[in-house]
């Protein structure tokens, strides 16, 4: 997903700065809260981080004889929220234009805001509504994990499809072949993405549960039952 | 079904394990000597906007010079990501065990 230094003309990178900056500045506050009023939640916040690089850093060959990666956002947008975990994805993704030339500081806004943002905001948006409809709660984490990381693959190909039209066809046109490019590749490792992410949901409930409890991703009773179901 | 999650990952990354491998085979079997298949998408994504005739504007400050250096510094993102995950997951693991 991400878009390479250079490959956003003005105004389009500039308006993607935009639009991440009030999410990345409401995500830094809320850290700060956290760091001030919860901090024995700051170890389960380095762990959704880490998450983030490791999984990111996995090029794997997909279908389509290329190769993607899976953005690991869904665990941090499910504990801590959409917010903070566009700051998370924020660090990983200086880091990777920095010292891999992969992404780049023009397309930063970009690439925050499809990985960052888009991603994690569907990802938090299906964990609640799951589970307040009462489904199976690694189902939840499975769905809400996969389509995040899918979804974020749709955006960056509307991204460079509203800055590259096609000249016959225009944006749809575009986006379908940008799409073609990266959300089918992307369909297999999404799938891989939820899975490996429902299975860490599962060891945060099986050594912190009360971690989940007071962020308030799972109730006691649920914790209770997961641990019976799991034991 | 106490392991019931960890044996539908194993499943899944054995049949993906399994489709790569049929795959690449077709693939090499069709490839022609200077091609080379498995690229990313990104690469692909950037080729088609290329192939319009745009000029990228900007380019990075710093490209890793081979590809044994790019792999460097991937294996340490993934390293610094692994030894966080395991150190916490350790800690309250023994933590649980001696409470």
């Amino acid at each position: 997903m991400h878009i390479m230094e250079g490959f956003l003309p003005s105004p389009w990178w500039q308006i993607w700065f935009l639009i991440s900056a009030p999410f990345l500045a409401y995500g830094m506050y809320q850290l700060r809260q956290i760091y001030e009023e919860r901090r024995e939640t700051l170890p389960l916040l380095a762990v959704a981080g880490a998450f983030i690089f490791v999984l990111s850093s996995l090029k794997l060959p997909s279908v389509t004889g290329s190769c993607s990666h899976p953005t690991g956002t869904g665990l941090g947008a499910i504990v801590f929220g959409p917010f903070i975990t566009s700051v998370l994805g924020l660090i990983v993704l200086i880091y990777q234009a920095l010292f891999l030339a992969h992404g780049g500081l023009t397309t930063l806004g970009a690439n925050v805001f499809s990985m960052g943002i888009a991603g994690p905001l569907l990802a938090y948006g299906i964990y609640r509504a799951g589970t307040k409809a009462g489904i199976n709660p690694f189902v939840v984490v499975f769905l809400a994990a996969s389509l995040a990381d899918l979804f974020t693959y749709i955006i960056t190909s509307l991204q460079l499809a509203l800055a590259f039209p096609a000249e016959a066809g225009g944006i749809m046109t575009s986006f379908l072949a940008f799409g073609t490019v990266f959300a089918i590749t992307q369909i297999p490792l999404a799938i891989i993405e939820g899975l490996i992410i429902a299975l860490i949901f599962k060891y945060i409930i099986a050594v912190r549960p009360d971690l989940l409890v007071r962020l308030d991703v799972l109730s006691q009773t649920a914790v209770n039952r997961i641990r019976e179901a799991i034991a | 079904m106490k392991y019931g999650l960890e044996l539908i990952v194993t499943v899944v990354i054995i049949i993906f394990a399994a489709l790569f491998l049929v795959q690449n085979a077709q693939i090499q079997a069709t490839l022609g000597d200077d091609e080379e298949a498995w690229g990313g998408a990104d690469g692909t994504a950037a080729e088609i906007i290329e192939a319009s005739g745009y000029e990228p504007w900007f380019t990075p400050l710093w490209e890793p010079p081979s590809g044994e250096i790019e792999s460097l510094f991937f294996s340490l993102q993934a390293a610094i990501g692994a030894i966080i995950i395991g150190y916490f997951f350790g800690y309250y693991r023994g933590k649980t065990q001696n409470a």
